[in-house]
């Protein structure tokens, strides 16, 4: 998981003036993780102590003046640099009071940016593409500067990545909508075009990102479709670099959901190897405000956390030790934020989290999905299913369903199903009950994936596919099971005995009540169990006695067996007790009791048919029915307590128990004993001497 | 072609067995192996021209040259990689003796099973350690026993038991002092003692004459002890260059002095008393302050309050241990008690402090070792106060001495264990040297085996005990123990002249000889044993130079013992019917004077090799009776060590569980020890805690060395790969599973046998059963006197 701290204000954001209506040209680490260096397009640069959200300096050129690139620290020189006017570098330290009087020069040709990773020269870029060391440049700034772009080819983007102390400079260029990426590396140096290639009819990309992770540097790019695209290349160029354009491979990482208005701008930023944030994009359960900081995971696919940004979002987005700098409305955001390695577990949200705020998170499977190799694709599908007829859409699922590949069907079984789920809920004649039964059938949905499905089928009365989903699923939130079981324990038995259902099930249920007759028949135990007799029963009511023999428990079912074979899928559902019990409250009083009734019924079937083994596949264990026991006495205890219609039930639940405790305690002892002649079995001891056989291998 | 007659065609299959094979396409592998002709069917002629003829093969066959050195039986050579086609050539022209060739198969597949004889009637008791000190410097850890045996163990190399100077009957030692590098001890009988540790005995006992000495200390500028008397007097002795000399005695005090602790300026003296702690000012002599202890509570109240132990801090603190169970803090400035912890309810006997006084451990008779730390109680303040942090629950028995070193905190008391036990917060590095550690046995060996003839011969103290070993009849599945037909038999107990303990024993191979040593005498016994009688004679006329001995060998035809005596020198003696006779010394050619603490005689009678305390060890040529070469000196100390008898290559096992292999001959390390350093050996065979104690060979299998440590047998095979971290260490049980073929792949170099536990000792003897002496920790625990009694839960 990762999370997004509350963030604070770093500083304002001045007026806009210039033409590309941003409030801040760059932020750019200062001379140690704490300080950052924000150079706004209102000709000032600042330095800020970023923990104590203070400024410690701050320089300003003169009127008239335009700082035209972000303003970088040079860690080796302790010195700042930035360029006005395009044309004149400024170098100055620190304790230099005024902008104007600090080193200047003007070079030959029109700078772009100057670049500085940590502990190493900082590399001036040109606007012509060409590139050189700023001392070098400095050394003798009326240097030629040569053309390596062609006239129209504009670069769009720029960074520096440093890895092994080893320098590469990377930009991205536009000429008449082609895009290309070079890379220079030095020492030697050497400059690799590379054309960006993506599927046709994507406009330009409109963020980018470097990082380097082992010896391969990756280069994130945000498409304003919301596809995020990743290309990898390798630190130390193999090619000597005159081979003339390469094409580079890329692949698709994420994709994120578009909202209904059209986007202009937004960016992204790589966190690590599984994080990256992103901003300009919609939140995908927020509606059309796109007005969100989210950081999105791109293993899972899953958006891990968000965060609303108040005001005016410029699409600019820094990332600097572990903070974002998110410029919006007219401040500057510093937001912290922490990203866990990522696993499944955490990704699904199943990972157990000491705090977590629960609305930072929601799980959401996209479906990427770029050849579909069957009649129909799966947007085509999606197509038809909000408009076809129900027999039609359940013919066109388990078509699809039949022919696509395995891994595709993985990605495009959530979508189908939620866009079936959401035609189901708005057309009440349309419910495709064979088509989710298909659909659940492969085993790719879970319950994130499409969480509307469960109550669908619980609005729908769909007993059948409840069971199939309980059956399937294993992250059904507790709020949901309990909604489950509530409406299986309120349906009346005979509406129940109707539905269809798991024929295993119904098997096993069948064997549990006939059992139980059968057993009577023969007249109880056949293993010579016998709960050892309740002495205060006895002693209370002697008269009672024969009427009342321990064990003539009450062995009837209270439920049907169709209700029974669905209560067990609830007793087998994965649950955490904590947050089970205050959904469990909600169940009404004779619900408790029935349900009650069933699991005493369960527990002593399980405690007095011991020796049977009824052969089912899924069968709730005696563990678990003592867990809900628990978990129901803990939730109701007052209404057990009170309700007199729950005293018979509670009394036979106690007198059985408390005589399974005293046999358990003689087994204890048993246990006990067994254990010792174990124990004196294995210290064999043979004396005082023994002349053995040992065999080495 | 009569020559060829038993020339034999051998495989080394991997799970080192050596099979015969019917040389067919298989035998294009690379450690196919020819048996040279039986020499000694021929004249030496006709050697000549055999080995005339072996070289004509080799250049048909077209080999560089026969590998021998990948064999270590010389009448095997090996036949490095040849190909195919010369092996077909050398097919050709064998004969074969199927008769004789199933015969060793059966023997050699049978190598895997081995008959124990398990030995558990050496009553070895250690005796409870009574002092401890260690010396920061040279990392060393002085322990006193009960029986007045003084060791010293180095606490760097795995706490290896690197020198034992024995006790002696009445000594009674109440405490140890290092003074640099100089070691003191002073007891009950009234005198100081000081030790050479050099050749690891007492150098010169004085008297101090106060009665009892009930505690020693030396100051920190290594100039003065000073010991506590009965008599109630603090004496001080001047430490000079080669003796001590009695200065001066301090205000004498009515009780006894039980305890002393110098102020680290050592301009003044803390001594526990009954009731109260003096402090001295040893300028003057005179008493600054007087504290008194409390006497406990309720019936206790009527008892005496033993100040056991004191420590004294430099910034004036004085901690004591007392017999009410308290340990205080007193503030020497005003004489007023700090602060008082309730460790137990019985006595605190024993204080120890770290070197830079930021921790100090306490010992009860309880057993248990309370530490307390001088840490700050508000974060980041620098009011720090002494405060109790753990609790460390080892020792059944009371808890005689405690000693803070770098890394942990080493106890011992009347349980007779040493136990070090590290504190994980001073650890950087997790490592085999930082578990916990319990040292029960000594590190040497107690056991000597007369193999030739069943007899074992164990060392006690002050007497030793023949045994013959019991016979078994029949045969028994692995697992099962056989019917012993014949009972071991104690044939002998030999008490010791005088007052020393044994320092060490041995009996001959063939058992007609006994040999033992104490510090001043060397005694050797004649052993006749006709069936049922036993009759022994003691050789009267021994050399001079035979007086004393640091280690005792005999060569392994019995013919001659070795006696390691000063200056790491080993005198040969020769014996015979008529006696015993000096034949010389072996002297290395440089190096340290430590006493000897290894010897190992070859099988031939042609080598010697001797380890001393300082890691050296030297080989000498016995038929020269000159120094042969010097192993290079490892860091670990030797632990163990044999030469094999087929190749003469010199196996040694040392402290920190490297194993090297030197061959003699060609005086360097084999390629088998080289390829062990470089693959590095498992993790888990490092990580044991208990040093190997003996190296034996197995003349039926010259690739297999056997060793063992206090916990498990291990068979080395040297013909099969070694393990590496990743493999399954411990497979034995893996392996038993599996079937033959599968074996093969799985099975490595090291075979470990877990099932013998507390193992004192291990033989191999001539029939190829084993002797291994148990001595069950759980016996030794029965015998040991009944702690304190606690009060426990539901008792």
């Amino acid at each position: 998981m990762a999370t997004l701290y509350e963030g604070y204000t770093l500083c304002g954001v001045g007026p806009v003036q210039n033409s590309s209506n941003i409030g801040i040209l760059g932020v750019e680490q200062g001379r140690d993780i704490d300080y950052v260096l924000v150079t706004d397009s209102s000709r000032s640069i600042t330095v800020y102590k970023v923990s104590d959200q203070k400024p410690t300096g701050s320089w300003s050129v003169k009127q008239g003046q335009i700082i035209s690139c972000p303003a970088v620290f040079n860690t080796q020189s302790q010195e700042y640099v930035v360029v006005t006017d395009d044309r004149v570098v400024r170098v100055w330290k620190e304790d230099d009071v005024n902008l104007e009087k600090a080193f200047k020069a003007t070079v030959s040709a029109d700078v772009l940016r100057v670049l500085s990773a940590t502990d190493s020269e900082p590399v001036v870029l040109f606007c012509c593409g060409a590139v050189r060391f700023l001392d070098s440049l400095l050394a003798s700034p009326q240097q030629p500067i040569e053309d390596v772009l062609t006239e129209d080819e504009i670069i769009r983007w720029s960074t520096i990545v440093k890895a092994e102390h080893q320098l590469v400079v990377l930009f991205s260029t536009e000429q008449r909508g082609e895009h290309c990426l070079y890379v220079q590396r030095f020492n030697p140096n050497t400059l690799v075009k590379h054309r960006i290639e993506t599927e046709p009819g994507l406009s330009a990309p409109i963020s980018f990102s470097a990082t380097c992770r082992g010896s391969n540097i990756h280069l994130l790019y945000l498409y304003l479709n919301g596809s995020v695209y990743e290309s990898v290349l390798p630190f130390r160029s193999s090619s000597t670099g005159a081979e003339g354009v390469q094409a580079l491979s890329c692949s698709l990482c994420l994709s994120l959901p578009l909202g209904e208005e059209k986007l202009m701008s937004g960016a992204a930023v790589v966190l690590d190897e599984a994080h990256v944030a992103v901003i300009g994009f919609p939140h995908p359960s927020a509606g059309a405000c796109k007005d969100y900081l989210c950081i999105w995971n791109t293993h899972f696919q899953t958006l891990q956390a968000s965060k609303e940004m108040a005001g005016r979002i410029y699409s600019q987005l820094w990332c600097y030790s572990g903070k974002l700098y998110v410029p919006h409305g007219k401040m500057l955001s510093v937001i912290p934020f922490d990203c866990q390695k990522s696993s499944l577990a955490a990704a699904m949200g199943k990972l157990k989290q000491t705090s977590r705020s629960g609305k930072d998170f929601s799980v959401e499977i996209w479906n990427i999905c770029p050849n579909v190799k069957s009649a129909l694709t799966v947007d085509q599908l999606v197509e038809h299913i909000k408009t076809s007829a129900v027999e039609d859409v359940q013919a066109e699922v388990g078509e699809f369903i039949r022919r696509a590949p395995q891994a595709d069907l993985q990605l495009a079984a959530g979508r189908v199903a939620l866009e079936l789920v959401s035609r189901s809920q708005t057309d009440a004649n349309f419910y495709p009950q064979c088509a989710f039964l298909q659909l659940l059938e492969t085993r790719y949905l879970c319950y994130s994936v499409c969480p509307e499905l469960l109550s669908l089928a619980m609005v729908k009365k769909d007993f059948h596919l409840c069971q199939i989903a309980f059956q399937i699923f294993s992250d059904i939130p507790e709020a949901v099971t309990c909604a489950c079981l509530k409406a299986i324990l309120s349906t009346p038995d005979l509406e129940m005995e109707t539905v269809n259902l798991d024929t295993d099930s119904v098997i096993f249920m069948k064997e549990l009540t006939q059992a139980h007759s059968r057993s009577d028949e023969e007249g109880g135990q056949l293993n010579g169990f016998c709960p050892p007799a309740l002495e205060s029963d006895v002693s209370d009511t002697p008269s009672n006695k024969l009427q009342r023999d321990p064990l003539s428990l009450d062995m009837s079912c209270p439920v049907g067996l169709h209700k029974g074979a669905l209560l067990n899928e609830v007793l087998q559902t994965a649950y955490s007790d904590r947050s089970l019990l205050p959904h469990l409250k909600d169940l009404t009083v004779p619900q408790v009791i029935v349900f009650l009734q069933y699991l005493r019924f369960l527990y002593f079937k399980y405690s007095h048919d011991a020796h049977k083994q009824i052969r089912a596949l899924r069968t709730p264990s005696i563990s678990q029915i003592i867990d809900w026991v628990c978990l129901l006495l803990d939730a109701h205890f007052t209404v057990l307590a009170v309700a007199p219609e729950a005293k018979r039930l509670v009394f036979d639940l106690h007198k059985f128990v408390r005589s399974q405790v005293k046999l358990y305690a003689e087994l204890g002892k048993i246990e006990g004993s067994l254990q010792v002649l174990k124990n004196s079995k294995q210290s064999e001891d043979f004396g005082m001497y023994a002349i053995q056989v040992i065999e080495l291998f | 072609m009569q020559l060829f007659s038993s020339l034999w065609l051998w495989k080394l299959s991997c799970k080192g067995i050596i099979r015969t094979t019917t040389g067919q396409r298989h035998l294009k592998h690379t450690h196919t192996c020819f048996r040279k002709p039986q020499h000694k069917h021929l004249q030496r002629d006709q050697l000549q021209n055999s080995e005339d003829y072996w070289e004509r093969r080799r250049r048909t066959i077209g080999l560089k040259e026969w590998d021998h050195a990948r064999l270590s039986d010389p009448d095997w050579v090996c036949a490095g990689s040849a190909g195919l086609d010369a092996v077909g050539i050398w097919f050709r022209e064998c004969t074969h003796d199927r008769e004789e060739g199933t015969q060793s198969e059966d023997l050699r597949s049978a190598m895997g099973e081995f008959k124990v004889h398990r030995v558990r009637f050496f009553d070895y008791m250690p005796s409870g350690i009574r002092a401890l000190a260690f010396n920061q410097d040279t990392e060393r850890m002085a322990v006193a026993r009960m029986d007045g045996s003084v060791e010293v163990f180095h606490c760097s190399d795995r706490f290896f038991q690197e020198k034992i100077i024995p006790g002696r009957e009445q000594c009674g030692i109440e405490g140890l002092s290092w003074v640099g590098e100089r070691l003191f001890s002073a007891g009950l009988n009234g005198g100081i003692t000081e030790y050479d540790l050099t050749n690891q005995k007492v150098k010169y006992t004085i008297d101090a004459y106060g009665g009892p000495i009930w505690t020693i200390t030396g100051n920190q500028q290594g100039t003065h002890l000073a010991v506590g008397c009965e008599d109630g007097t603090v004496k001080l002795f001047e430490v000079n260059e080669d003796q001590i000399q009695f200065e001066r005695n301090l205000d004498r005090q009515k009780s006894r002095i039980i305890s002393l602790s110098w102020h680290p300026s050592g301009s003044k003296i803390a001594a526990g008393m009954m009731d109260m702690i003096q402090v001295f000012n040893v300028e003057t002599g005179h008493s600054i302050h007087r504290m008194l202890a409390d006497r406990g509570a309720g019936t206790s109240r009527s008892k005496e309050c033993v100040v056991w132990s004191v420590v004294y801090l430099s910034d004036g603190t004085i901690i004591t241990g007392d017999s009410v169970g308290m340990v205080k803090l007193w503030d020497d400035q005003t004489g007023t008690l700090i602060k008082s912890h309730n460790v137990t309810k019985c006595d605190v006997l024993a204080l120890s402090v770290s070197q830079n006084e930021d921790s100090l451990v306490a010992g009860t008779s309880e057993g248990i070792v309370v530490q307390f730390q001088f840490v700050s109680m508000v974060l980041e303040k620098d009011d720090k106060e002494w405060v109790r942090t753990r609790t460390f629950r080892n020792h059944t028995h009371d808890i005689r001495a405690v000693a803070e070193i770098t890394t942990a905190v080493v106890s011992g008391g009347m349980d007779a264990q040493l136990v070090v036990r590290p504190l994980l917060d001073k650890i950087e590095v997790r490592s085999a040297a930082s578990a916990l550690r319990k040292i029960h046995f000594p590190h040497r060996r107690l056991v000597s085996c007369a193999r030739k003839s069943g007899l074992m011969l164990f060392q006690y103290p002050g007497h030793l005990e023949l045994w013959r070993l019991g016979e078994s009849e029949g045969k028994g599945t692995p697992g099962s123990s056989l019917f012993v037909k014949r009972n071991p038999e104690k044939l002998l107990q030999l008490k010791v002249k005088g007052e020393d303990h044994i320092r060490c024993s041995a009996v001959s191979p063939c058992g007609g000889w006994i040999v033992y040593s104490t510090a001043s005498t060397l005694r050797l016994y004649r052993l006749h044993c006709d069936n049922n009688n036993i009759s022994i004679t003691k050789i009267s006329k021994l050399p001079k130079v035979l007086s004393s001995a640091n280690q005792l060998c005999f060569s392994s035809d019995s013919s001659h013992l070795f006696s390691a005596s000063a200056q790491s020198s080993v005198h040969i003696a020769s014996l015979s019917q008529s006696g015993c006779k000096f034949v010389g010394t072996l002297k290395p050619k440089s190096g340290s004077h430590q006493a000897i603490h290894l010897l190992a005689a070859s099988e031939d009678g042609k080598w010697l090799a001797s380890a001393n305390s300082d890691h050296e060890v030297h080989i000498y040529n016995l038929q020269t009776q000159k120094a042969h070469c010097t192993v290079p000196v490892y860091s670990s100390a030797v632990t163990a060590m044999g030469i094999h008898p087929a190749t003469n290559c010199l196996f040694m096992m040392h402290a920190d569980q490297q194993m090297f292999e030197y061959s003699i001959e060609q005086k360097q390390y084999t390629d088998w020890s080289r390829t062990v350093q470089r693959k590095g050996l498992h993790r888990f065979w490092v990580e044991r805690d208990t040093p190997c104690l003996n190296v034996m060979f197995n003349p039926q299998n010259p690739s297999h060395v056997i060793l063992h440590d206090m916990y498990m047998l291990c068979i080395i095979d040297q013909s099969l790969p070694l393990p590496d971290d990743k493999t399954q260490f411990y497979n034995q049980l893996t392996l038993k599973s599996l079937t033959e073929e599968q074996r093969k792949s799985q099975s490595h170099a090291f075979k470990v046998c877990k099932t013998f536990k507390d193992i004192l000792c291990v033989e191999l003897m001539p029939d190829q059963s084993l002797v291994v002496v148990e001595r069950p920790l759980e016996d030794i625990a029965t015998q040991l006197p009944a702690p304190i009694k606690q009060k426990k839960f539901a008792t």
